[in-house]
C-alpha cells in the first residue's frame, strides 16, 4: 500500500510551505523517524519525518519550490511494486486531512478574497512610487525597520528571538547579520525587565524597537509601559521622552487559545502619553512603522499574525511614511459606514462585496491605521455623509475602540444617524481552543452583513 | 581608598545638613497644607547619597526611588526647585505635574523619581545600556530600596546587567522597613547584597551611617564599574529616623530603636570629624548652620510664593 506524504503544518498559521531541500531520494528506503525534507515555512526552516515506511516512490515536488499548500501531497512512499492508484486512505488519516482542510479555509479566507476583492485604496492608486512586486507584510516591516536602522545609530532592536533565530515570526529575518549583535539583541524570557531596560535606553536617548514575541507577553510588562514609559514626559514637566516603539503581534493567531489571542488594541488605547498603530497591509505597515519609529514617544505597534503573510504593494522611498492618527478611506460609498482596523479589514471589504451583491449596500470602509490618536474628523464625515455606522473589531466588546467611536459619533452627529450604531466584537469570553468555537468567538463575515442589513433596517 | 580634600570635608557636612534641614522644612510645610499627597522624608539616611555623591562623575546618570529629595540635594539641583515642586507650583523641577516622588533633571542626568517600588531598578539598567552602547566610560547609579528587593523585576534587571555587562551600580539603601514591615519579616536570607551572587554581580555590605565608610565602598565599587567589569551591589544599612512616608505613624518600631541609631547620627559623624582634624572651628560650623537653615527657609518662601501651573499647563507634555 502506498501512502501520500502531505506538506505539514508547522505552524499555527501556516498555510503554504516551500520545499527547500529534500533529504531522500526516489528509490530509498524511509522508515518512521527518518528525516525526509527541509521545509521553510511562515516562521522558520524545519526538517521533517517520515511517520511511515516504505520505498520512495515518486517526489511530486522539485527542490526550491514555493508556495506549496499545506496537505497537498509531497511525496509518495510505499511497495515498489504496488501501483500507485490503487492507494487508498485510512479513515482516520481521513478525518485528520479534512479537519485541516476546514482550518485551512479558514485561515486562507482573507488572503483568497483578498485577491478578488482588493482593489487598492484611492491612497495607494495615487502613489507613483508604488512597487511592482508585492511583499508580505513581514517583509514590509522588516526592511521599514532596517532602512531606520541604516539612518540612524540610536535605532534598536531588542526582544526574545529577534537576532541568532531571526525572529518567531522571521520579522527580523536577517537584521543581526546586517547590523551584528551590539543592536540587535537577543533578551531573555524576561518582559518586565528588558521592557524597563529599553524605557531607561529611551529617557536617556536611544530609539529601541521592542519586540513582544506577541503582546500576550507585554502583560509581564504593562506596569514599565503605562507607568513609566507613557507618563515619564508629563511627570518630569516635558523634560524626559521616551522615543521607543513597542511591535509585535496582537489579537487572534490560529488555535493558539485564550493565553495567546488577545486583542489588546482597546487597553492601550485607554493611556494618554501612548500612541496606538494596528496597520492592515503591507503598504500601510511600512509607512506607519516609518512614522512610529521617528516619532519622540512611545508607541504601541499592533501587528497581526495571520496578515503577517498577507502580500501587497509599498512604496519603497526610505523616507516614506504615513502620518500617525490619519485613517484611511479604503473604499468610498454612501449607504453605511464601516470602521475597522487591522485584520477586520479583510473582512470587513469581503462584507462589503457581499453587502453590494446581496443587498446592492454601498458601503464605506475606514481603516483607522492609528487608533490613538483616533481620527474622529474622517468618522465623523463619513458618518454626516451614510447616515449609519458599524465598528469592526476583533477586541472583547466592553470598553472596545467601537466603543469610543460609539460615544464619539453619538454626541457629535446624533442628528445624522439614522439607526443606532452597531458594533461587531469578538464574544465576551476567554478564546476556545476548538476550531469550531474558535471560529464563533471572531467576527465573521456574516456577522458584519447582520449588523450592516440591522443598521440599514433590512430584515 | 580615595584622598579627601578639607574642601570634600565641608561639603560633606554642608550637603547633609542641607538635606536634613530641608527635610524638616518639607514636614513643616505638610503639616501646614502647602504640600499634599505622598511625601517621604530621606532623615536619617543623609551620609548613603552624600557618600556616593563624592565619588561620582558629572556625567554618571542616577536614577532613585520615590525617596528622592535627598538625592536631587546631593545632586546639586536647587532646593528652591525642589521645594517648588513640594509645593505642586510651576517653578518646580517637574512644573508641578510630579510632586515629591516625580523629579528630574535631564540637564543633570538625574533620571527620577520613580514611585513603583522596583521600577526605577530595570529602567537604571537600561540607561547604563546606554552609556555602554554610545562607547561612554559614563556609569548609572542604581538605588533601590530594601522593599523592592523581592520584588521580580530587579531579578530580571540583575540577569540582563550581568549577562550583558552593563556599567551599572546597584546601591540597596537597606533602612531596615518596606513601609511597616521590616525587613526579616519580608525578606528570606537578610543579605540583600548577596542576591546578585547566583548572576555572578559582586555584593558588599557597608555602614550607611558612617559616610567615609560609604565613599571607600562606592570608591571600590565605582572604579569596577567604570573599568566594564559589569554591575556591582552596595547594600547600606541605613535608617530612617520618620515613617515611611509623612501619614507613618511608625508605630511597629520602638523609641528605643530609634534613639540608638540617633546615636550615630551620620551629621554627627561628619562634623566630629571635622572639629577632631580642626578643619573647621565651632564658629565656621556654626556659619554653615546658619547659612544652611537661611537658605532653605528662602526655598519655602520661594515654593509657597510661586504659582500654581497655569490651566492650560494640564493638557501639554503629554506628547512630545
Amino acid at each position: 500500500m502506498s501512502t501520500e506524504i502531505l506538506m505539514p503544518a508547522l505552524s499555527p498559521t501556516m498555510t503554504e510551505g516551500n520545499l527547500s531541500k529534500w533529504l531522500i531520494k526516489k528509490g530509498d528506503s524511509v522508515k518512521a523517524g527518518d528525516l525526509i525534507a527541509e521545509i521553510e515555512t511562515d516562521k522558520a526552516t524545519m526538517e521533517v519525518e517520515a511517520v511511515d515506511e516504505g520505498v520512495v516512490l515518486d517526489l511530486l515536488f522539485k527542490e526550491g519550490e514555493v508556495n506549496i499548500p499545506v496537505n497537498k501531497a509531497i511525496a509518495i512512499i510505499g511497495d515498489p511494486n504496488e501501483k500507485i492508484e490503487a492507494r487508498k486512505e485510512a479513515p482516520v488519516e481521513k478525518v485528520i486531512e479534512e479537519k485541516k482542510i476546514v482550518k485551512n479555509i479558514e485561515t486562507k479566507i482573507e488572503t483568497k478574497k483578498d485577491e478578488i476583492i482588493d482593489t487598492p485604496s484611492p491612497k495607494i492608486e495615487e502613489d507613483t512610487n508604488l512597487s511592482s512586486e508585492e511583499i508580505t507584510m513581514r517583509q514590509a516591516l522588516r526592511d521599514t525597520m532596517a532602512e531606520e536602522m541604516r539612518k540612524d545609530n540610536k535605532v534598536f532592536i531588542l526582544g526574545e528571538e529577534v537576532a541568532e533565530y531571526q525572529g518567531a515570526y522571521k520579522v527580523t529575518q536577517d537584521l543581526l547579520q546586517e547590523f551584528g549583535k551590539e543592536r540587535v539583541l537577543d533578551t531573555p524570557i524576561s518582559e518586565h525587565g528588558f521592557t524597563g531596560l529599553a524605557v531607561g535606553a529611551a529617557f536617556k536617548g536611544l530609539r529601541p524597537i521592542l519586540e513582544f514575541m506577541t503582546f500576550n507577553f507585554s502583560m509581564q510588562a504593562i506596569d514599565q509601559i503605562i507607568n513609566s514609559a507613557a507618563k515619564t514626559l508629563y511627570m518630569s514637566g516635558g523634560q524626559i521622552n521616551c522615543p521607543i516603539v513597542f511591535r509585535g503581534p496582537n489579537g487572534a493567531a490560529a488555535q493558539v487559545a485564550a493565553q495567546h489571542s488577545q486583542d489588546f488594541s482597546s487597553w492601550y488605547s485607554q493611556v494618554p502619553g501612548l500612541k496606538v498603530i494596528a496597520p492592515s497591509t503591507p503598504y500601510n505597515a511600512k509607512g506607519l512603522l516609518r512614522s512610529a519609529i521617528s516619532d519622540p514617544n512611545p508607541v504601541i505597534f499592533l501587528e497581526n499574525e495571520i496578515l503577517y503573510g498577507l502580500k501587497g504593494p509599498v512604496n519603497n522611498d526610505i523616507n516614506f511614511s504615513i502620518p500617525i492618527g490619519k485613517a484611511n478611506i479604503e473604499k468610498d460609498g454612501k449607504d453605511l459606514t464601516i470602521v475597522t482596523y487591522s485584520i477586520m479589514l479583510q473582512k470587513s471589504k469581503e462584507a462589503a462585496l457581499r453587502l453590494k451583491e446581496e443587498y446592492n449596500l454601498d458601503v464605506e470602509i475606514i481603516d483607522l491605521q492609528t487608533l490613538r490618536p483616533l481620527d474622529t474628523e474622517t468618522i465623523l464625515d463619513s458618518v454626516k455623509k451614510t447616515n449609519r455606522l458599524i465598528t469592526v473589531e476583533e477586541s472583547w466588546p466592553f470598553g472596545s475602540v467601537g466603543s469610543e467611536i460609539a460615544n464619539i459619533v453619538q454626541r457629535d452627529a446624533f442628528d445624522y444617524l439614522d439607526s443606532p450604531v452597531i458594533k461587531v466584537n469578538s464574544a465576551d469570553v476567554p478564546m476556545p481552543y476548538s476550531l469550531s468555537l474558535e471560529k464563533l468567538y471572531l467576527p465573521q463575515v456574516d456577522d458584519i452583513i447582520n449588523a450592516a442589513k440591522k443598521v440599514s433596517y433590512i430584515k | 581608598m580615595k584622598k579627601l580634600q578639607k574642601a570634600d570635608y565641608i561639603k560633606m557636612y554642608s550637603f547633609m545638613l542641607k538635606i536634613r534641614r530641608f527635610e524638616e522644612r518639607a514636614a513643616q510645610l505638610y503639616g501646614m497644607g502647602k504640600i499634599g499627597g505622598f511625601c517621604h522624608l530621606y532623615i536619617g539616611q543623609e551620609a548613603v547619597v552624600v557618600g556616593i555623591l563624592m565619588t561620582i562623575n558629572k556625567n554618571d546618570s542616577v536614577v532613585t526611588t520615590y525617596r528622592d529629595h535627598g538625592h536631587m540635594i546631593a545632586r546639586g539641583l536647587d532646593p528652591k526647585r525642589i521645594m517648588a515642586e513640594l509645593t505642586g507650583r510651576e517653578d518646580g523641577y517637574s512644573a508641578g505635574k510630579g510632586g515629591s516622588m516625580h523629579m528630574f533633571s535631564k540637564e543633570n542626568n538625574f533620571y527620577g523619581g520613580h514611585g513603583i517600588v522596583g521600577a526605577q531598578v530595570p529602567i537604571g539598567t537600561g540607561i547604563a545600556f546606554t552609556h555602554k552602547y554610545n562607547g561612554e566610560k559614563n556609569i548609572c547609579r542604581t538605588y533601590i530600596g530594601d522593599g523592592a528587593m523581592n520584588n521580580g523585576q530587579v531579578f530580571e534587571a540583575f540577569n540582563l546587567a550581568a549577562l550583558w555587562k552593563l556599567p551599572v551600580l546597584y546601591i540597596i539603601e537597606n533602612n531596615k522597613y518596606g513601609m511597616g514591615t521590616s525587613v526579616d519579616r519580608a525578606a528570606a536570607g537578610l543579605d540583600l547584597y548577596k542576591r546578585g551572587e547566583a548572576f555572578g554581580i559582586p555584593g558588599e555590605k557597608v555602614d550607611g551611617m558612617n559616610v567615609f565608610s560609604v565613599i571607600e565602598a562606592a570608591d571600590k565599587a565605582g572604579k569596577y564599574v567604570r573599568e566594564g567589569n559589569g554591575p556591582y551591589i552596595i547594600e547600606v544599612q541605613t535608617y530612617r529616623y520618620r515613617g515611611h512616608s509623612m501619614s507613618d505613624p511608625a508605630k511597629y518600631r520602638t523609641k528605643e530603636e530609634l534613639d540608638n541609631y540617633k546615636q550615630t547620627d551620620p551629621i554627627e559623624i561628619v562634623k566630629a570629624e571635622i572639629l577632631k582634624k580642626k578643619i573647621a572651628t565651632n564658629d565656621e560650623i556654626e556659619k554653615i548652620n546658619k547659612d544652611t537653615l537661611e537658605e532653605i527657609k528662602n526655598a519655602a518662601e520661594f515654593a509657597t510664593n510661586s504659582p500654581f501651573p497655569k490651566e492650560s499647563e494640564l493638557y501639554t507634555d503629554v506628547y512630545l
